[in-house]
C-alpha cells in the first residue's frame, strides 16, 4: 500500500505524546479542583500535628532522640504521600472508569491502556510528591529545623507515590464495586499505616512485626524521610530506595494488567 | 448474504479517486465474531464502509451495534474474523487507526467541570494535533458545533443538545478521515435531534466517512447512503435505503385500522392472498400491495418504508 499512511512509523509502546495527552487532561482538570485538594492536604496534617503534638507530646517529649513534634511531623509526610496517592488512585480510577467513562474516550484515542495507567500514576505521584511536603512545612512552623536534606523529600514522596498510585489503580481495576475498597482499606492500608512508625516507633513491637515492617513500603518511606530531614542518610537507605522502586515497578505492571482486563474485552 | 455495501451510487466528488492509491474502504470486517461467555454479541459480521460514504448500522437494542463500534477501536478484541480500519489491521495496528478516527460515544463522557474549550484542548493533545495547529483546530470545532459563544461555559451548564454537539466537535479536532457515531441522537428531543442531523449531514457533505449506529429508522433513512440491518449480531441486509425498501417491502403498503379481532381477520385475509403483514400497534400493515386494485380491504395506502423492511427482516419492532 503506497499511501501516506504506510510511511507513518508503527506506533510504539509508552509514547511520549500519548502520556502527554493523558497528563494534559489531568492538569487541566486539576485547575478546576486544586483549591479543595490543597485545603484538605494542608489542614489535615495540621490537625494531626496539633492532636498528636498536644496529646502525646504532653506525655512524651522525645522519641529515639527526636523531639516528638519532629518525629510526628516527618511521619506525617509519608502518611500524606499515602493519602494523596493510594486513595485518589482507587476512587479516581473507579469514578473515571465506571461513572464518567473517561477511559472509554481516552482509549478511543491513540492511547493504549499501558500508557493510560502509566500517565495516571505519574500524575498522582507528582501530586503526592508535592503535597507530601506540606506536613513538613507545617512541622517547620511548629518548630522543625529546616535542613538541606528536606529537598530530597519531594523525590522520596514521588517514588513512594508512584507505587501507591499503582496500588490504588490495581485495586480499582480488580474491584467490581466501591464496597470492595472497604476490605482493602481495613485489611491492607490500615495495618500498613500503623506498622509504619509514623506516630510511634516500632521498637516495642514483637520481632516478627518488625521484620514484616521491612517489607512495608510506607515504613521504608518514613525511615527515608526521617534520614533525609535529620541528615543521617546511610547505606541502608539505598536499600530503602530499592524497596520503594521495586514496589513501584511491581505494582505498576499489576495495575496495567488489572486495567487492561477491565477496559479491553 | 448481501452484506457488501455497494458504493456504486456514490461515484463522483465524494468518492476517492483510485489514482491516489488510498485504501478504498474505510472499514472492512469479514466474518467477525465476538463472544462474551455464553453470549455471542457479534456473530460472523461482514461490513464494508467505502471511503466518503455514510453507512448506518440499524438494529434493535442488543443486535450487536455497540460491540461492533468497540471492536473498531480495539476496545473489544474479536474472537474470529478480520478487521481493517483505514487500511490498518486490527487489533495490531489499531493505534494508527485510532489516530485517524473520531469517535462519538453513546454515553456522554465529557469532563463536566471543564469548559467547552478546555474539553477540546484536552482532545487536541490526546489526538496529537501539532502545537501550531491546536488553536485553529479548536476554533474550527467550535464553529462546526456552533458553540463559539459557549466556549468559556462549563460543560455541566450546557443543555443536553449542546453537550451532544460538543461530543461530536470533540471527535473532530484532528480532522479524522473516519468518524464512528454510536447512537448519536439517542434520548434527545426531536428538535435537538434535527439539529444534530444537520451537523452530521454537514460532515457527510465535506466528505468525511461516517459509520453510525442507530435504532432510529428515520435517522438511518435520512443520513445513511447505505444501511446495514443487524439482528442477533449479524447483517441481515445491506444497501441504499430506497433499494432495500423496494427489494423487501415493495412500493406500497396498506394500513388497516380496527380492533384486535378485526386486525386478526385482516391478517388472515392478506396472508391467504399471499401478502406479508406486520402489526403496527393499532393497525396491520399489508406489505407489497403495489398498485393492486383488486384487493378489497379498505385502508390507507402509504409508501413502503425502511421500518417495514426492518420488521420483516428482524421480526422485531423498533422505537
Amino acid at each position: 500500500m503506497a499511501t501516506s499512511e504506510a510511511r507513518v512509523p508503527r506506533l510504539g509502546r509508552l509514547e511520549r505524546s500519548a502520556l502527554t495527552g493523558v497528563l494534559v487532561r489531568e492538569v487541566v482538570n486539576f485547575s478546576s479542583y486544586w483549591k479543595s485538594t490543597t485545603f484538605s492536604s494542608t489542614v489535615e496534617p495540621t490537625i494531626y500535628l496539633l492532636a498528636f503534638g498536644f496529646g502525646f507530646g504532653s506525655l512524651v517529649s522525645t522519641i529515639g532522640g527526636y523531639d516528638y513534634v519532629d518525629f510526628v511531623g516527618t511521619g506525617t509526610v509519608a502518611t500524606a504521600v499515602l493519602f494523596s496517592s493510594a486513595f485518589p488512585a482507587m476512587f479516581g480510577t473507579f469514578v473515571k472508569y465506571q461513572f464518567q467513562r473517561t477511559y472509554d474516550a481516552i482509549l478511543a484515542a491513540p492511547v493504549d491502556t499501558e500508557e493510560l495507567v502509566t500517565a495516571e500514576a505519574l500524575w498522582i505521584a507528582t501530586r503526592a510528591g508535592v503535597y507530601g511536603c506540606v506536613p513538613m512545612l507545617v512541622a517547620i512552623a511548629f518548630g522543625l529545623d529546616p535542613a538541606w536534606g528536606m529537598l530530597l523529600v519531594p523525590f522520596i514522596g514521588w517514588i513512594a507515590g508512584f507505587g501507591w498510585a499503582n496500588f490504588g489503580i490495581s485495586i480499582a481495576g480488580y474491584s467490581k464495586s466501591f464496597e470492595n475498597f472497604n476490605y482493602v482499606i481495613s485489611a491492607v492500608l490500615t495495618p500498613l499505616f500503623l506498622l509504619a512508625g509514623s506516630f510511634f516507633p516500632l521498637d516495642g513491637f514483637p520481632e516478627w512485626a518488625q521484620v514484616l515492617a521491612a517489607f512495608n513500603p510506607l515504613y521504608q518511606c518514613v525511615q527515608l524521610i526521617r534520614a533525609a530531614v535529620f541528615g543521617n542518610l546511610g547505606w541502608d537507605d539505598l536499600f530503602r530506595v530499592g524497596v520503594l522502586v521495586g514496589f513501584g515497578l511491581l505494582v505498576w505492571r499489576i495495575a496495567i494488567r488489572a486495567m487492561t482486563k477491565k477496559l479491553i474485552d | 448474504m448481501a452484506s457488501i455495501v455497494s458504493p456504486r451510487h456514490l461515484q463522483g466528488a465524494r468518492h476517492w479517486h483510485p489514482a491516489r492509491m488510498e485504501p478504498e474502504l474505510a472499514i472492512r470486517m469479514r466474518g467477525v465474531v465476538k463472544r462474551y461467555g455464553q453470549i455471542t454479541a457479534v456473530d460472523g459480521l461482514d461490513l464494508e464502509v467505502p471511503l466518503g460514504t455514510c453507512v448506518g448500522l440499524l438494529g434493535p437494542n442488543g443486535a450487536g451495534k455497540s460491540t461492533t463500534m468497540r471492536l473498531l477501536t480495539a476496545q473489544s478484541i474479536a474472537d474470529e474474523g478480520e478487521l481493517e480500519v483505514l487500511g490498518f489491521a486490527l487489533p495490531g495496528e489499531s493505534k494508527q487507526a485510532r489516530a485517524r478516527c473520531g469517535v462519538v460515544p453513546q454515553l456522554d463522557n465529557l469532563d463536566t467541570t471543564l469548559t467547552v474549550e478546555q474539553n477540546l484542548l484536552v482532545f487536541t493533545h490526546l489526538y496529537r494535533v501539532p502545537r501550531a495547529e491546536r488553536h485553529a483546530a479548536i476554533e474550527r470545532s467550535l464553529e462546526l458545533a456552533k458553540l463559539v459563544d459557549r466556549r468559556a461555559e462549563r460543560v455541566d451548564k450546557l443543555s443536553g443538545g449542546m453537550r451532544r454537539r460538543l461530543l461530536i466537535a470533540r471527535a473532530l479536532v484532528h480532522q479524522p478521515r473516519l468518524v464512528l457515531l454510536d447512537e448519536p441522537t439517542v434520548g434527545l428531543d426531536p428538535q435537538v435531534r434535527q439539529e444534530l442531523w444537520a451537523l452530521i449531514d454537514a460532515l457527510r457533505s465535506e466528505g468525511t466517512t461516517l459509520l453510525m449506529s442507530t435504532h432510529y429508522i428515520e435517522e438511518a433513512e435520512r443520513l445513511a447512503d447505505t444501511v446495514l440491518i443487524m439482528s442477533h449480531g449479524t447483517a441481515v441486509a445491506a444497501g441504499p435505503p430506497s433499494e432495500l425498501v423496494l427489494e423487501h417491502a415493495g412500493t406500497e403498503a396498506l394500513e388497516v385500522y380496527g380492533g384486535p379481532a378485526r386486525l386478526a381477520e385482516v391478517e388472515a385475509e392478506a396472508r391467504s392472498a399471499g401478502l406479508r403483514t406486520r402489526r403496527t400497534g393499532t393497525s396491520v400493515s399489508i406489505l407489497g400491495i403495489d398498485g393492486r386494485n383488486g384487493f378489497r380491504l379498505e385502508g390507507e395506502r402509504r409508501p413502503a418504508n425502511l421500518e417495514d423492511v426492518f420488521v420483516l427482516l428482524t421480526g422485531e419492532e423498533i422505537a
